[in-house]
């Protein structure tokens, strides 16, 4: 997973008015030619710090993410989900792996960004502030929550910052099996015993707030980012990524019998939007803002760990003085 | 199959005991392994723990899978349904992930035993057994290379790193001794060639371990005078597998009919 939608900082100083302005024409126009920029290019100091800002989120969305998954993973039903299980949750600690290197080449190093994670300063995707309570979350995120990132990462994968675009795109890959295993364990829950379809149906009810604001706010009230767009770095506007969301999934939701909780959801066959109610954007904004119901039980568990890691880490910084071996 | 037909009553009952052993350590080991996901110390020993994870899961499977071809129940319903003391793994493998070095320690001295117990069973005279411990000697390679790499490297590293190995190392060896906690089959096992024999292998683990530990740097524990921690091979568990095993099942449980 889990790109999540783009929730960017309103441009202030380093405009790009404050460049030099035949670097940024050079700049901007092989980006408009659907050139990559590489680390050694030039580039704008704000597109440097936005990129920074939205790879970092990524990354920690991918190690946050790991955990209302990881902790099934012990309590997985039979050896074929638990395997499945197993790898899924992998490939997202190795997701965040790629990202952190990709961020890496802009000039942040691992350290300071999961620094600034287990502070509270840099964010990470809203939907992991909620809990999965059963087995059935596990289902719904696999299949739903990844469905969405695949959405954002793909239109993310043709943006114009190269190790990004490398980076998901063998992310996206992987991810395709990810929604496959989802829809599979969904599927087996819905068409089940009453008890497995009662489950999946509770998940789904409280899953289904979550996915609607996961693709970001609203268009209408979300940060004018054209400078962003014309840079690629953002690919696509948070409402057309929800609108495809709903196309290519509501149908295949219902097929299954299951019933979405919004009573206004319907496609407007002239318009041929979706019409939903209006996700609660106030409750998005204080979750994100840390008064989630896991937002604090998150941290402090990837806290927690990183402190139980640090001497492992201290341990391989200086033993070189001593011994040399590759690591692998 | 011709293999398993020619089984008489004895040597079944003591294949299956076998069988039941490796299995049982396999699951509970891949169990706890897994338990790093999303925690490790740095984020790639969380994906080289749930790799090795991944391959017990597998083999654990794989052997109660030759243990439905005898006559047992399937996979799942052997692995999530039993009681805990029908449960044959050793003490070492139950225990909690606790800190790193003793899951990497853990990890380094059952993998070594397994290296051997699989490149040895490979020769089995029950053949099944001897096509499947050929395919998990190439995953145990991975295993045993991944562990002597960070014991050399922590036991030689900075900081309070050698001292925490050392107290690992103190902690797992009585623990990993009931490994090798004999069976009441070994006579039939070792007289019908189907497994050399825990004794045997105990003394090849011992000459694996010691040199990795020493170059290490770490002091090697009197052998002599430490008692085993015996009694998994029998049913009779640490008060950390029923937690583990209830965990485990929590969901299954909820339907064990079902298909999930």
């Amino acid at each position: 997973m889990y790109g999540g939608g783009y929730i960017f900082e309103e441009t202030k100083n380093g405009s790009p008015e404050n460049e030099d302005s035949r670097k940024l024409e050079i700049f901007e126009a092989r980006i408009a030619a659907g050139e990559k920029i590489e680390p050694t290019d030039w580039m704008p100091a704000e597109y440097r710090k936005q990129l920074i800002r939205m790879i970092e989120q990524h990354a920690h969305s991918e190690i946050i993410g790991a955990l209302p998954e990881g902790t099934w993973i012990t309590r997985a039903p039979g050896f074929r989900r638990k395997l499945a299980l197993m790898a899924k949750v992998q490939d997202e600690v190795g997701h965040a792996q790629l990202l952190y290197s990709a961020a890496e080449t802009l000039g942040k190093t691992r350290e300071d960004m999961i620094n600034d994670l287990i502070t509270g300063k840099s964010k990470y995707s809203n939907v992991f502030n909620y809990p999965a309570v059963t087995w059935a979350d596990t289902a719904i995120i696999a299949w739903l929550i990844d469905a969405g990132a695949i959405i954002n990462q793909v239109a993310n994968s043709k943006g114009s910052y190269g190790p990004y675009c490398r980076a998901l795109e063998r992310i996206c890959v992987e991810e395709s099996f990810h929604l496959k295993y989802g829809h599979d364990n969904v599927v087996f829950l819905a068409t089940g015993t009453p008890k497995q379809r009662e489950m999946v149906q509770d998940a789904l009810n409280r899953w289904w707030p979550p996915i609607m604001h996961f693709f970001g706010p609203s268009d209408k009230i979300s940060v004018h980012t054209e400078t962003l767009m014309r840079w690629k770095v953002k690919m696509a506007s948070n409402d057309d990524m929800r609108q495809k969301f709903l196309d290519m999934y509501v149908p295949k939701i219902w097929e299954l019998g299951l019933t979405i909780p919004d009573p206004l959801l319907k496609k407007n066959e002239e318009t041929g939007q979706w019409e939903y109610t209006e996700p609660d954007w106030q409750e998005f904004k204080r979750v994100i803002n840390g008064d989630g119901p896991c937002n604090k039980e998150r941290l402090a568990v990837r806290r927690r760990a990183e402190e139980k890691g640090e001497w492992v880490r201290l341990a391989l910084l200086r033993s070189e003085e001593k011994y040399t071996v590759p690591l692998s | 199959m011709k293999e398993f037909n020619e089984l008489n009553d004895k040597k079944t009952t003591a294949i299956k005991d076998l069988l039941y052993r490796l299995a049982d350590d396999q699951l509970i080991l891949g169990h706890r392994n897994s338990e790093w996901t999303g925690l490790g110390p740095i984020l790639e020993e969380d994906i080289a723990f749930s790799s090795m994870a991944q391959d017990k899961l597998g083999q654990s499977q794989a052997l109660y899978q030759l243990l439905h071809q005898i006559g047992e129940d399937d996979p799942d319903t052997i692995a999530f349904t039993r009681k805990v003391n029908e449960y044959k793994c050793c003490h070492l493998v139950e225990y909690p992930i606790g800190e790193y070095n003793f899951s990497l320690m853990r990890h380094f001295l059952f993998d070594m035993s397994e290296a051997i117990r699989f490149n040895m069973l490979g020769s089995s005279s029950f053949e099944p057994l001897a096509k499947i411990s050929k395919k998990f000697k190439g995953e145990l390679k991975y295993h045993t290379m991944h562990a002597v790499t960070w014991i050399n490297q922590l036991g030689h590293g900075s900081g309070n790193s050698p001292a925490k190995i050392q107290a690992s190392l103190d902690e797992c060896f009585p623990l990993a001794l009931g490994i090798f906690e004999p069976s009441g089959y070994e006579d039939i096992l070792i007289g019908e060639k189907i497994f050399f024999g825990e004794k045997e292998l105990q003394e090849k683990w011992l000459e694996a371990v010691i040199p990795v530990l020493k170059n290490a740097n770490l002091k090697i524990p009197d052998i002599k005078n430490i008692k085993a921690s015996y009694g998994g091979r029998k049913g009779i568990h640490t008060e950390y597998l029923k937690p583990l095993i209830d965990e485990m099942t929590e969901v299954y449980k909820i339907d064990t009919k079902a298909e999930w």
